[in-house]
């Protein structure tokens, strides 16, 4: 149903410009539509930004607010799609003390498990990361918290779709105009 | 001469090149591009611009307006005449926010504009630097596109990106922000137009099958129904809409933006829709059993409550935009790309027909707001001058070749009403955003435009007064428009929806006006008052005939309604007519 709210993931190809960013949260708040997850990067195509946006909202809603990011000049293309149609992850990081490592055995048990790496080690503190879906990194987070988190990060999201995204062959229409 | 032709030349990739500062490359593109009047106030972060344009003065006409949103409106109304690309320049800080209503009125009402404004330093950027703000910032919301300048080098390839992308497409407006040291900054120049950019799609491409299915629809119609919008006017669709109406005998109503694209006289043409449109065109949207909606976006003073907008009716909705496709209304066929295209395509895939009983309809509906509204609105009888008297009036001695230029309120609505217009794009009004102060400016801009055409601005007495300050270049650049201002002593609309929905409650909608009079003539401009009803039609043959600028004020009944009158969230169909 079109009026139910879901997770939608957006996909948004655009020419690499200051203040684009700006003009697409500016379409979000608008519409006082809260923005879950934002990430920027670049795309697969040299010269491409890709931003991937999470949102509640419903199918109604989505497909408006495609139209109003495709109209904008500097976007290329416009995808939404429903978690189902992604395969996405975020990433996690967790700061602790170095001493938790050795006095409480039962943690390198829970990193264990989780999956999670340890990229660094000092006398003070050690690092894990942890990427997956969100709630095998609120999972984590919530084990490590019982024996005290320094800092803890967690990226917006980032996904793939299952579906093509034919932004090459648009651009190279273009090119043979 | 010389340097035009330079520019000629330049348009091939092998041109010369010559070593030029930023600020007349600005100039330099600006006559490339066609410009020969822009309006706009200079400052500091602008100066060197301003000091080309004098250089360049016998290429291009700079008008001083008296404030940055006159500049702006004047813009507008240039482009709204011409269907060129209206040109507004301010400094930065407050002459570039100044600007900011005009951008977000052309935004909304699609009007194509380049802005152009001064910006501080690039290494200043970012430190609250004298008059500097974040002007980029600010208008993105409400521009088609935007760009920041900080390299001389930039200039070129961005004022031609600005000015194809404002004119292409849906049309609007552009602001480019350009700092101080890129106008300083030498480079070697040459322009080259921009033909394409390759993540915009101007104009999307016709799909012959969705013509195919709204003719089917059409031909099958027992009661179809038009409702068109500026789409056509910005599409030169005019005469191709002509052409669809009277093959298929459709009725044909119009939205404010689409006023004037088919004569007023028409036979086909069945008025205006919306909160205060003609009675038999928003009844009978509920009646239609195909509504073919042309450049229009369904706007909700168009619509009134979406819930019970034409739900009996298929729609056909042809539109550049693909956003507007579903927006508001569930379109059953959308067939994107320009009116023009869309409708040439259309033509013969039409049947014949007449509808006669269907538009007898219209007639009928037509005839009950004649005997309750439109009589008593054109040909009163009681005592107190009626708005509707001054817009019939005018029609008579311009014989309805006028351009109206209307602001915002009663009178617009009165203006839109009852104009006769014969020709396209004179109805120039401001639409979306309903900007009290447009209508000055813009016909600065639209007589400036269309210098052949009478431009006569219909003005109450508030909104006369938010731009007032433009009497000023009126007088010092001898426009001459004609200025009508309906004086009510009210901000009507407002006070009439307190008289019909706040129990009469006159929360600061009374006005203590000046003597507009007094004021005028101030500015050396010839001015008039009329107060009775036997004195308005000499005036307004005087004032049509002058060749100069001419102000007259007609002081109107003080109370007086526009009806019909859709209430907000209502429906069409609950239209009233007192």
């Amino acid at each position: 149903m079109n009026e139910e709210i879901k997770t939608f993931t957006i996909s948004i190809y655009t020419e690499n410009n200051i203040g684009l960013l700006n003009r697409i949260s500016a379409i979000f708040q608008r519409r006082h539509i809260n923005i879950e997850s934002l990430t920027t990067s670049q795309s697969e195509i040299e010269s491409v930004n890709r931003f991937v946006i999470v949102v509640n909202i419903t199918e109604a809603q989505a497909k408006k607010i495609v139209g109003q990011f495709q109209k904008q000049i500097e976007v290329i293309r416009v995808y939404y799609h429903t978690d189902e149609e992604t395969i996405y992850q975020e990433s996690g990081m967790f700061k602790i003390k170095s001493d938790l490592l050795f006095n409480e055995p039962q943690i390198q048990n829970i990193i264990k498990e989780s999956n999670a790496r340890i990229v660094t080690v000092n006398k003070e503190f050690f690092v894990l990361e942890k990427s997956g879906r969100r709630n095998e990194i609120e999972s984590l987070r919530r084990d490590l918290n019982i024996f005290g988190i320094m800092q803890f990060v967690r990226s917006g999201r980032i996904s793939v779709t299952k579906e093509e995204m034919k932004i090459t062959e648009m651009l190279s229409a273009f090119n043979n105009q | 001469m010389k340097e035009t032709q330079t520019i000629e030349t330049s348009k091939t990739s092998s041109a010369k090149t010559e070593r030029i500062c930023g600020s007349e490359a600005i100039i330099k593109c600006l006559i490339a591009e066609g410009v020969d009047l822009l309006y706009g106030y200079p400052g500091g972060a602008i100066m060197p611009v301003y000091d080309e344009l004098y250089k360049y003065r016998d290429q291009i006409h700079h008008v001083l307006t008296r404030h940055e949103q006159g500049a702006a409106h004047a813009a507008q109304g240039f482009a709204r005449i011409s269907g060129r690309v209206g040109v507004a320049m301010a400094t930065s800080g407050p002459g570039a926010t100044n600007l900011i209503t005009g951008i977000a009125d052309a935004q909304i009402d699609s009007t194509p504009m380049v802005c152009i404004t001064g910006q501080v330093f690039s290494n200043l950027l970012g430190t609250d630097a004298f008059q500097e703000t974040d002007i980029i910032g600010i208008s993105t919301p409400v521009t088609k596109w935007n760009h920041q300048v900080t390299k001389a080098s930039e200039i070129p390839e961005v004022l031609a990106k600005a000015f194809y992308i404002a004119k292409s497409g849906r049309p609007g407006p552009v602001l480019i922000d350009i700092t101080k040291d890129a106008q300083f900054g030498e480079i070697d120049f040459k322009y080259e137009k921009c033909t394409g950019i390759r993540s915009y799609i101007p104009t999307p491409k016709m799909n012959i099958e969705s013509v195919k299915a709204a003719a089917e629809l059409i031909n099958v119609a027992k009661k179809p129904m038009i409702v068109w919008g500026q789409g056509v006017i910005l599409g030169k669709a005019e005469e191709e809409l002509k052409a669809v109406i009277e093959k298929a005998g459709i009725p044909a109503a119009w939205t404010i933006m689409g006023a004037s694209a088919i004569p007023t006289s028409h036979p086909l043409n069945i008025g205006m829709v919306g909160m205060h449109g003609n009675y038999a065109p928003n009844k009978l949207t509920n009646e239609c059993d195909v509504l073919i909606a042309i450049g229009m976006r369904f706007d909700d003073r168009v619509t009134g409550s979406l819930d019970t907008y034409a739900k009996q009716a298929k729609v056909i909705h042809f539109e550049i935009d693909p956003s507007e496709i579903n927006k508001n209304v569930h379109a059953d066929v959308a067939v994107l790309g320009n009116s023009k295209d869309s409708l040439t395509a259309l033509i013969p895939l039409l049947n014949e027909n007449s509808h006669e009983a269907w538009h007898q309809k219209f007639k009928d509906l037509y005839a009950t707001e004649f005997e309750k509204v439109i009589k008593n609105d054109l040909h009163p009888t009681k005592e107190g001058l009626t708005m509707g008297e001054v817009l019939k009036e005018i029609n008579i001695q311009s014989e309805g070749n006028a351009a109206i230029v209307s602001d915002v309120g009663q009178h617009q609505m009165i203006a839109c009403r009852y104009s006769e217009f014969n020709k396209t794009k004179s109805n120039i009004t401001s639409g979306g955003l309903g900007t009290m102060g447009f209508a000055l400016p813009a016909a600065i801009g639209a007589k400036m435009a269309a210098p052949e055409r009478e431009v006569v601005a219909i003005i109450g007495d508030g909104g006369f007064q938010m731009n007032i300050q433009e009497l000023g270049t009126i007088f010092q650049q001898k426009v001459p428009v004609k200025i009508v201002v309906l004086n009510n002593e009210f901000l009507g609309m407002v006070r009439q929806w307190q008289q019909l929905f706040f129990d009469k409650r006159y929360a600061s909608t009374e006005m203590t006006n000046p003597n507009f009079v007094a004021i005028v003539e101030g500015y050396h401009i010839e001015a008039k008052r009329v107060t009775k009803r036997e004195e308005l039609a000499d005036a307004v043959k005087e004032m049509i005939a002058s060749k100069e600028s001419y102000f007259l004020e007609v002081c109107v009944e003080k109370e007086g309604n526009v009806f019909p009158m859709i209430p907000a969230g209502s429906s069409v169909s609950e239209i009233r007519l007192s």
